[in-house]
């Protein structure tokens, strides 16, 4: 889960991270108000998206006044903005962020990501501060610094110390670096995030450090422990029939083809999207309607798919193992004759109670183009949508 | 032969009473293995099914000489049911689990440094020794015994591999799903280990997916000491980036973990890539078929 950057600065606040003081608007008079309660000379207005890359696309300003800041609020509220990573639709910006400026000296990067490898928190520096970490990484990788924090010890002073010398850090400033990557460490480990991304850490020029931009995201396994983040979710920014699909506990991503999938199994799932494609077609997405899965459940996986225009036929592929292929087929029959199915629906069913599944579609009255495997069902389903199977 | 498990593994199940513990007990039980004993805080004492039930997982190892047990406790607690598990001296845990905290997961792998336990999982659907034992949820009739090795990081889709070699004939030695979380106990080259030493396995079928580099590491292993013949399939080719399918663990992030690239991985190792997973069954007669002529 992703939050907003005015969130995460927040949380790392109340971490004791150092960030600007900074207050969030949603209309050009708040944002007015905003710029006149943080009583500083200058701010800086942020578009607040979950996207990187705002500040080339024009959505952040410095402003000098109450009046300049709310003009460029309103030039930003309600419209999209375009960002590299938005997709050329853009993200319509709701929120601004105003936020004290600073007279920045250097900018640096600093980053903490679990470790898939090394099975513990990673903690990523560089001097290259402002630019995307992966094209530091790709360019120069010696720049890229990364210390192991060990889970029983926590972030050993010492390696808050060699990540400040190697950023060339002097002074002063090496305690607030061991001091800002602590609480940077605690405010991750006790929120279960997943990432942190500050871009750029700078170096102000009175030498102090401050987190000039945040990025937080949470690993969604670990949500159930912190319901006030649970709470930061942004529906706006999310895809509603994964929002939909959420709620019924299903896990489901949009694509852009056009052939519905409804699998068991994550696994199964993305290579029964693979075998579409493989076939010649474009699968509309991925649904993975779990293991134990109840009728209910499929018929609210069903309409989920079916809400999506550009659906042109549905092939459902289960694997019965815990889920019963009785239960899938109930739960298809229940959700067609509800949503009055209008594109060609293949099944290929497998595993426990299969004959009984078979049955229950067959006396349903439904029509079902049935496929012996996977390759049969991928080439039916390309078939309906009258296209010929190209493997 | 077989790996990690046969017919004298004695097996604990940690959660027994829920409902998914039930289910899958009275399976495996069926299926012939030796569930000899539950786990349930408050409850020891009382029994299900016929098999006693303990408060805890020592009492339940000295009463049973229990040398595996299975997790299906939820979430939550998922992690402090492995910890216990590997301070009783367990030596084979199976976390059936979804779900469970990756930042759990780190401790719990640091815990387990050293220690004689062997966890497989999380997230995952557990191991099978085909007519032997069989550990986890997976549908036991699928399978037959045999000589064919299979590790995946799915479940359902490991089925549908399994499915495919036993309609072929081809029955197989020990399946063992490692899981789909970032984090697991045992990944890959654990596996591909055991199975190199294990005389009862003649090939091994891999299923990988999008999503960190099990597969690459996987694939450079396999070229520098594996000695049977390998068959693979990378699901998630379609996969776009920066999306979350499903699996915790199946995301490709910073332009890596990608499908194309575990492929060319595997490629490079000489390991033959199935490209459509209809075809996991029949790429392993044919390399097998051209092997032997």
């Amino acid at each position: 889960m992703n939050i907003h950057e005015f969130q995460a600065k927040q949380i790392l606040a109340r971490f004791g991270v150092p960030v600007p003081k900074g207050q969030p608007a949603t209309s050009a008079a708040e944002t007015a108000a905003a710029f006149s309660a943080l009583n500083t000379p200058r701010a800086v207005v942020k578009a607040q998206i979950h996207a990187g890359g705002r500040g080339k696309a024009g959505g952040v300003k410095l402003v000098s006044n109450a009046a300049e800041a709310s003009e460029f609020a309103d030039k930003l509220l309600g419209k999209p903005l375009v960002t590299h990573q938005t997709g050329p639709q853009g993200r319509i910006v709701r929120r601004v962020y105003v936020e004290q400026a600073s007279e920045v000296a250097r900018e640096l990067y600093l980053g903490m990501v679990v470790d898939r490898k090394a099975e513990c928190v990673a903690v990523i520096a560089s001097t290259e501060g402002g630019m995307e970490i992966e094209e530091v990484a790709a360019s120069a990788p010696e720049k890229i610094l990364t210390e192991l924090i060990d889970p029983v010890i926590g972030v050993g002073a010492f390696q808050g110390r060699k990540l400040a010398f190697a950023l060339g850090l002097r002074d002063k400033q090496v305690g607030q670096f061991v001091a800002l990557l602590t609480a940077l460490y605690h405010a991750f480990t006790e929120t279960d995030a997943s990432l942190i991304e500050i871009n750029p850490l700078v170096l102000t020029k009175d030498g102090n450090l401050l987190c000039l931009d945040a990025k937080m995201s949470f690993d969604d396994n670990g949500l159930f422990r912190h319901p006030e983040i649970r709470e930061l979710r942004d529906p706006n920014e999310e895809d509603p029939a994964e929002t939909e699909a959420a709620k019924h506990d299903l896990s489901y991503v949009h694509l852009d083809g056009n052939i519905g999938c409804m699998v068991n199994g994550a696994g199964l799932a993305m290579a029964t999207m693979d075998i579409v494609k493989h076939y010649g077609a474009e699968p509309a997405n991925f649904l993975d309607v779990g293991g134990g899965a109840n009728s209910q459940k499929v018929a609210a996986a069903f309409r989920i798919l079916l809400s999506d225009e550009r659906v042109r036929a549905v092939l459902i592929n289960i694997f019965g193992g815990i889920m019963l292929c009785d239960v899938l087929a109930q739960g298809v029959v229940d959700a067609a004759r509800e949503v009055q199915l209008r594109v060609p629906l293949v099944v290929r069913m497998e595993g426990t109670n299969v004959e009984k599944g078979k049955q229950i579609l067959k006396d349903s009255g439904i029509k079902v183009i049935t496929a012996s495997d996977m390759a049969d069902a991928a080439r039916r389903v390309v078939e309906a949508i009258g296209a010929s199977p190209s493997a | 032969m077989s790996i990690l498990v046969d017919k004298n593994t004695r097996v604990l199940t940690q959660g027994i009473t829920g409902a998914t513990g039930q289910i899958h007990t009275r399976a495996c039980k069926q299926y012939g293995t030796q569930m000899v004993g539950g786990v349930v805080p408050g409850k020891g004492g009382s029994d299900f099914e016929g098999i006693p039930i303990f408060d805890t997982v020592e009492q339940a190892r000295k009463a049973t000489g229990a040398n595996a047990t299975v997790i299906y406790v939820p979430p939550p607690f998922a992690a402090d049911a492995i910890l216990e598990a590997v301070a009783a001296g367990i030596e084979l845990i199976v976390c059936i689990t979804e779900g469970v905290p990756v930042l759990d997961m780190v401790k719990v792998k640091r815990y387990l440094r050293g220690t004689k336990s062997r966890l497989i999982g999380p997230n995952c659907p557990g191991v099978i020794t085909p007519g032997a034992c069989k550990i986890g949820i997976m549908p036991g009739y699928i399978h037959q015994p045999g000589d064919i090795g299979v590790v995946s990081r799915s479940g359902t889709l490991t089925y549908e591999a399994v499915y495919q070699l036993t309609q072929l004939g081809f029955g197989q030695s020990t399946c063992v799903g490692i899981g789909g979380d970032p984090i697991i106990g045992t990944g890959f080259i654990d596996v591909l280990s055991l199975f190199n030493e294990d005389p009862g396995t003649r090939a091994v079928i891999m299923i990988g997916e999008i999503g960190g580099t099990a597969e690459e590491d996987a694939a450079e292993f396999i070229k520098q000491y594996f000695k049977k013949p390998v068959v693979a399939f990378i699901a998630g080719q379609t996969a776009p980036k920066g999306r979350r399918m499903g699996h915790a663990g199946a995301i490709i992030s910073g332009g890596r973990g990608t499908a194309a690239d575990k492929i060319a991985a595997l490629r490079r190792a000489g390991i033959h890539v199935a490209m459509s997973p209809a075809e996991l069954g029949m790429t392993m007669k044919q390399t097998l078929d051209g092997a032997s002529a």
